[in-house]
């Protein structure tokens, strides 16, 4: 969402991403990313595509903690990234929420888990699942609710330990279309009341231009045979209530979609 | 550090629940206030015939079975009917002279020997020593299979010397359990202990290797240390399967009884039956069976009970 008019913070990038590479499984093992470079200024809302297997899933499991980079250096907060942190909320694809806590109980863990004074801890949770708008199924078990309101609870769950990184890997990827533009909706409405950085994943074009204030397209990936890498990294200058159908909008769109696609064809005829 | 893969739909819970934002929004306004509002529901007292007529139904279904059995049997007995393999059904009690037995050994009154009225005093005596043994193999087995569930290393090391131990029958250690502790409720617990820890260890073990990594991710992101994740995230998602492996431990823990209350011990059930034997008295032998029978089932029902008040009937990963 727009940066404009708005004060720039104290530190110039949240996330710094210097000539990183990841190989699976040993050193004769794939190379699935190299050389990824990124400065991921703090309040950026960025949002990685590129075809499936390009890298984006592992470049964002280091961000987490989750992998260790094969090379490379990656800073958040200019401190060295050691492994997860409530610092750095991961939401993913299928919520991971507990199923044997309630909604407000999955929300409470990450500020339990900080040992905040019981005031905080409800103050937070409250606040959050007010925030995703679940207040009435805060005692509900996750199991039964539907997956956008279990995806909801998950973003709530994140966000009420006040991460300065939210991490985001095809959070809506199985959500149908309408559930999805609510959620992208208010996604980026909690962006702009937190001002957290954002990385966010998705197939989706439309989805990142929508969403993110940068799109960083990613090509590459084993199945052609070269390591996943940043194609180039996208600005989306546009305002605050975008129309998918505006021209810019679609000037935009259309300039990532032939990156992605370029490959695709290159591959196809090769 | 996990190396999972980033799309592994067969261990992380699959995304159900797809509804329509539509749906959603439906859900949201009838489920106001009202808790029950997950299954909707055509009226409550419907609902409630429903479950009655299927409990008449159920119970219609399960008499009939032990009701010829029982009339079998006594006709058996009656005519003193052989069975293949040598079974002489003249030697057995009828289920009625059971049934006096039973009452006599519960309150007395009926047969009047040494053992009417001393039910309570058996069943006490043998409960004291399941307790006591399935406490013990839980409160070893337990931990430990979280620990190999979750440490190859550890698994590596122990697997292959508890898998040898594991076919050896608990009742072939009677003999060593008499000589190396001697007689009376220490072997009998001991004996209980190894009856019960393999099928919670080895239960435990399954179900932590099939906690989702996604749980853990959920877990480390969220800022919970490596140990706290064990009972914090493993122990909860492995329940189900935990669970299952006490049912079975406690159920052999009765079991075991009889071997363990052979010898140099005078109170409990197991005893009960030794000493019946040696006094050929069949019809306190069945007793004592039909006894041990119904402590654990009734054994079973309360540990179920058990475990759902103390999770407060919490759902578990299916
Ligand atoms: N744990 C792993 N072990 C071995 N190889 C892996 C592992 N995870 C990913 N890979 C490989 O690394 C490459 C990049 O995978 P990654 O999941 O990052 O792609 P992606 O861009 O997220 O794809 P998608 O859009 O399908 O989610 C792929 O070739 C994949 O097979
Ligand atoms: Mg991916």
């Amino acid at each position: 969402m727009p940066r404009i008019g708005r004060p720039r913070p104290a530190i110039p990038a949240a996330i710094r991403i210097n000539d990183l590479s990841k190989r699976y499984g040993g050193p004769d093992g794939v190379l699935a990313m190299d050389g990824v470079t990124l400065d991921i200024p703090a309040g950026d809302f960025v949002c990685v595509v590129g075809a499936s297997g390009c890298g984006k899933s592992t470049l964002l499991r280091i961000l987490a903690g989750f992998e260790d980079a094969t090379s490379g250096t990656l800073t958040v907060a200019e401190e060295p990234v050691t492994g997860p942190s409530p610092e750095r909320g991961v939401v993913f694809q299928d919520y991971g929420l507990f199923p044997w806590l309630t909604v407000a109980e999955n929300v409470a863990y990450g500020p339990r888990q900080s040992r905040l004074q019981r005031d905080e801890v409800k103050r937070r949770t409250t606040q959050n699942i007010a925030a995703v708008g679940l207040e009435r199924f805060a005692n509900r078990y996750p199991s039964e609710l539907s997956g956008g309101m279990q995806q909801r609870v998950a973003i709530a769950r994140v966000l009420a330990n006040q991460p300065s990184v939210l991490l985001m890997d095809e959070p809506f990827g199985a959500l149908d279309a309408l559930t999805r533009s609510t959620l992208q909706t208010e996604l980026a409405r909690i962006h702009r009341d937190t001002g957290t950085t954002v990385v966010f994943v998705t197939h989706s074009i439309e989805e990142a231009v929508y969403l993110s204030n940068r799109v960083v397209v990613m090509q590459g990936g084993a199945s052609h045979g070269i390591p996943g890498h940043i194609a180039e990294v996208v600005d989306v200058p546009l305002g605050e209530n975008r129309s998918v159908t505006s021209p810019e909008f679609n000037e935009i769109k259309r300039h990532i979609s032939s990156l992605v696609h370029a490959e695709l064809t290159t591959t196809a005829t090769e | 550090m996990t190396t999972s893969t980033t799309k592994s739909p067969s261990t992380h819970p699959p995304s159900t629940h797809t509804a329509a934002p539509a749906a959603d929004a439906t859900t949201a306004k009838t489920a106001e206030g009202t808790a029950a509002a997950k299954n909707a529901s055509p009226s409550k007292s419907s609902q409630r015939h429903t479950i009655l007529r299927k409990k008449t139904g159920a119970i219609a279904l399960a008499l009939p079975v032990p009701l010829v059995f029982l009339a079998l049997w006594q006709l058996g007995v009656q005519q003193a009917w052989s069975l293949p393999l040598g079974i002489q059904m003249g030697f057995l009690p009828t289920p009625v002279e059971v049934a006096r037995r039973i009452a006599d050994f519960a309150v007395g009154g009926i047969v009047n020997d040494a053992f009417s009225g001393t039910l309570l005093i058996h069943l006490w005596a043998s409960t004291q020593r399941v307790l006591a043994g399935f406490a013990i193999a839980a409160a070893l087995a337990i931990p430990l299979g979280v620990l190999m569930g979750r440490s190859r290393i550890l698994n590596d090391m122990l697997e292959p010397g508890l898998n040898l131990l594991r076919p050896i029958p608990v009742t072939a250690w009677v003999p060593l359990a008499m000589l190396i502790i001697g007689y009376g409720d220490m072997s009998t617990i001991f004996l209980v202990v190894l009856a019960a820890f393999f099928p919670i260890l080895i239960n435990t073990v399954a179900g932590v290797q099939q906690v989702p990594v996604r749980l853990l991710e959920a877990a480390a992101m969220l800022g919970t240390p490596q140990v706290q994740t064990l009972y914090k995230v493993v122990i909860p998602a492995a329940s189900r399967s935990i669970v299952a492996g006490m049912r079975v431990a406690l159920g052999l823990a009765w079991v075991i009884l009889v071997v363990g209350e052979t010898v140099g011990i005078s109170t409990g059930l197991g005893a009960t039956i030794t000493q019946a034997r040696d006094m050929s008295k069949t019809d306190l032998i069945v007793a004592g069976m039909v006894i041990i029978g119904i402590a654990g089932f009734l054994a079973d029902r309360l540990l179920v009970g058990l475990i759902k008040v103390l999770t407060k009937g919490r759902p578990t990963l299916t």
